[in-house]
């Protein structure tokens, strides 16, 4: 490619992002667009499959069969959305050998949140509420991100993850109003939930490596402090209405600025666990592997019976012309 | 034979109900056709979103390349007269 073309591509790349129009892979598209949204998306498709493992640790003890119902439909969702999202990176170039081969030996991370365990039943219901409710608030504006691909498989992923989020509600409501150990069952889920809930949002805007770059070429719609205060603000009154308290001495109404002041977030524990020291990241890195190792023989089988099957087919045709 | 190839990708298109065509849904892997549509199912239509679906293979699709979008697509960007507006009716004549 010339100078001269390549300034040309990118004038039209540029020309396309600022009038709002979305990115298609066979595009051109600069380098560090690219590498940004394989490393956005393959992060995001590795916290829903990975997601799974700490809500699945409840489907056997489900209080009842409505629960587990539910409880299984929306584990089987987590993967569905993984799957979305591995198909919509695989546009980009990549493949989904190399994205599961980068996931398993940590070189593309997937979101912290779920390296926290879920103690309880009353996890599954402050997951639903808190961790998919943040999650809905970092999503929702990609719904109109740039990159075509991406944008569609999240219009997909936020009409689903509704429902998601409401069953955690109910589950959450129906303990706060049970026995006074439900209630405080859900008490301890929500004090347990809410901080890492927050820092899903990701780092504050001044320390964010990524935010400015990724606003320009219209990845990212929303900061992640201004997306931070919506969810904390969609919060509170969702909290009040459930009977339950959030632990921030700090939580308040700030007239001045028609917000919620809320308290500091202790980015320490946050930096931890990113770097692999938060409670649950090997076994849930162990357990990944470990599912993809014992499905080998299922995948391998698969192809085999494909390949046979092919050949079979190819036979008969070649007899039928013959 | 494991770490071998994977499995080839498949592009889904499904019929939301009758009477519309079939849309793209999205893409997955499979190892067969067979496999494909049942995965398929269970990957797009989750909340019967789907009264019929098709898969083809990716690599069976040719698309016009984006560099050409231009000349490719300006035969049918100069004739105006292809459109009902190009034409001027008098006012008060109905049914045209």
């Amino acid at each position: 490619m010339t100078a001269v073309t390549a300034d040309a591509y990118e004038a039209a790349f540029d020309a396309a992002v600022a009038a709002d129009e979305r990115i298609e892979p066979r595009d051109w598209m600069p380098e560090a667009y690219r590498a940004t949204l394989v490393r956005q998306m393959a992060q995001h498709a590795h916290s829903e499959i990975i997601g799974m493992q700490p809500e699945a640790n409840w489907i056997t003890r489900a209080p009842s069969l409505r629960r587990k119902a539910i409880l299984m439909a929306k584990v089987q969702d987590e993967a569905g959305h993984g799957l979305y999202l591995y198909s919509a990176a695989e546009t980009l170039g990549t493949s989904r050998d190399e994205l599961l081969d980068k996931l398993h030996t940590g070189r593309q991370k997937y979101s912290s949140i779920f390296n926290y365990p879920t103690l309880t039943w009353a996890d599954v219901g402050a997951i639903g509420w808190l961790v998919d409710g943040a999650a809905i608030t970092n999503q929702v504006p990609l719904c109109r991100c740039s990159y075509g691909p991406y944008a569609r498989a999240m219009v997909r992923i936020c009409k689903e993850e509704s429902f998601h989020q409401r069953q955690g509600y109910e589950l959450l409501l129906t303990l706060s109003r049970g026995t006074p150990e439900q209630h405080a069952m859900a008490q301890d889920a929500v004090d347990r939930w809410w901080w890492p809930s927050l820092m899903m949002f990701g780092p504050p805007d001044d320390a964010s490596a990524h935010s400015a770059q990724s606003m320009a070429w219209k990845i990212k719609r929303h900061s992640n402090d201004e997306l931070r205060q919506r969810f904390v603000d969609i919060c509170v009154p969702q909290a009040e209405s459930l009977g339950l308290t959030l632990p921030d001495p700090d939580l308040r109404w700030n007239e001045e600025r028609g917000h919620h002041d809320f308290g500091a977030i202790d980015w320490a524990e946050f930096q931890a666990v990113l770097k692999g020291n938060g409670p649950c990241n090997e076994q849930r890195i162990d357990q990944r592997r470990r599912a993809h190792e014992e499905g080998a023989w299922v995948r391998d089988a698969a192809a085999a019976y494909a390949e046979k099957h092919q050949a079979a087919q190819h036979t008969e045709s070649v007899e039928a012309t013959a | 034979m494991s770490n071998s190839t994977e499995w080839p990708l498949w592009e889904v298109f499904v019929r939301s109900r009758r009477g519309l065509s079939h849309t793209h849904a999205g893409s997955l892997h499979a190892p067969d056709a067979e496999m494909a549509l049942r995965n398929a199912r269970d990957l797009y239509t989750r909340r019967s979103e789907g009264v019929s679906i098709w898969v083809v293979p990716s690599t069976s699709i040719t698309a016009s390349s984006p560099d050409e979008k231009d000349p490719f697509f300006e035969p049918s960007a100069d004739k105006p007269y292809r459109h009902p507006t190009f034409y001027e009716i008098p006012e008060g004549v109905k049914h045209l």
